[in-house]
């Protein structure tokens, strides 16, 4: 695939990262995040990050920051479940955190082993403190990513954007 | 034996806050140090005040992340973790993200004392066969070693200091108690850490 290829939405959302000054992208990869992730790769600007589990990136995006960075953390809502103790840290030290979190266990999922996190997540990372918007349709993922990357790195809140499986489509397995 | 690298049962048990106060007599370029959980952030806290420490009082296994998105950040500093056994275990994986990154300016120091010390001295998979060292060189760190006694770690920390890395340099620990305990202000300790460095905006 070249850098031109995936939905419009997809390469709006990284340019605003982008334009935020976000120089870090840690993911454990999803097909709902292919388009950053291939972006990441191709960019000589940003430090693209592959992680063998979420909570590093938790934690990365802590030391991004005490270090001056700004960055984001790409996974799907199974990793969220991964990552709860681990926002202790983001929560106690007051870090900023941005997460995109690529749904499933939603909108048209025909796997079950996915719907007990899927249902779950939204609740978990407000347990948490972490600030929760959803991106159900193109047009809202533009919007979302700015309102987020604002109270992340202006504000210093944790945010969670996820995107609905109804934008992303459901998978087929 | 001193033809030989040492391993984790050749190595000479060492005290923590002693080769904590060697290592951080060593920093004298504003390195920055993420001290792990418990007695290993306890003894970096006692071993003197430094800005560009980091100390965390819960995470267990993060020390070795937080201080690589320091690394990625601050490429001209040289970023130092402290993490017991104990956490590295608890977050293997990080050694194959910084193995398949090769960070030249972070330098990895794991405190192995083979227990939980903190939770009562319940034994560790390191105690029992687990040769953190090799762990990581098999992660393609190429550079990790076992400090074979004191004056060995103070030849590898130079070493560290001094070359490119990704470095990671395993001790093996008495079970001494640690000098003291850190400070219950993860907020503060987050603003300190960043004046220190000169991020804070």
């Amino acid at each position: 695939m070249t850098t031109q290829d995936g939905p419009a939405w997809a390469h709006a959302m990284y340019d605003a990262l982008r334009a935020q000054g976000v120089t870090q992208i840690a993911y454990v990869p999803d097909a709902g995040h292919r388009v950053m992730i291939d972006r990441s790769l191709a960019d000589p600007e940003v430090h693209s990050i592959p992680l063998t589990t979420e909570e590093e990136g938790v934690a990365l995006l802590a030391g991004a920051d005490l270090g001056g960075a700004r960055g984001v953390l790409l996974m799907q809502s199974s990793g969220v479940g991964n990552c709860i103790n681990m926002l202790s840290l983001t929560n106690g030290a007051r870090f900023p955190l941005l997460t995109i979190v690529s749904m499933r266990g939603d909108f048209g999922e025909g796997n079950p082993w996915q719907f007990p996190m899927g249902k779950a997540t939204q609740a978990v990372l407000e347990a948490m403190g972490v600030i929760v918007l959803r991106a159900e349709a193109p047009d809202d993922v533009l919007p979302t990513i700015q309102a987020a990357s604002t109270m992340a790195f202006q504000s210093g809140e944790a945010v969670a954007v996820l995107l609905s499986q109804r934008l992303l489509g459901a998978k087929k397995f | 034996m001193n033809n030989q690298p040492a391993t984790r049962d050749t190595a000479k048990a060492v005290a923590r806050f002693d080769i904590t106060q060697r290592l951080v007599a060593k920093l004298h370029h504003e390195e920055a140090v993420i001290g792990g959980i418990g007695h290993t952030n306890f003894d970096l806290w006692a071993a003197g005040r430094r800005p560009q420490n980091f100390y965390m009082l819960g995470s267990m296994g993060l020390a070795i992340p937080i201080a690589l998105g320091v690394a990625i950040a601050q490429p001209q500093r040289k970023v130092i973790a402290l993490e017991g056994d104990g956490s590295l275990l608890m977050m293997l994986g990080c050694l194959a993200t910084v193995g398949a990154r090769q960070p030249k300016n972070l330098i990895m120091v794991i405190m192995d004392n083979g227990a939980y010390e903190i939770t009562g001295g319940q034994t560790t998979a390191s105690a029992q066969g687990t040769d953190l060292a090799a762990v990581a060189r098999a992660t393609g760190i190429a550079n990790a070693n076992w400090a074979a006694d004191e004056a060995h770690f103070e030849t590898l920390i130079d070493k560290a200091l001094a070359t490119p890395g990704p470095h990671l340099i395993a001790a093996r620990l008495t079970s001494a108690k640690p000098a003291g305990q850190t400070e219950r202000d993860p907020a503060q300790i987050r603003d300190r850490f960043m004046r220190g460095l000169g991020t804070k905006r």
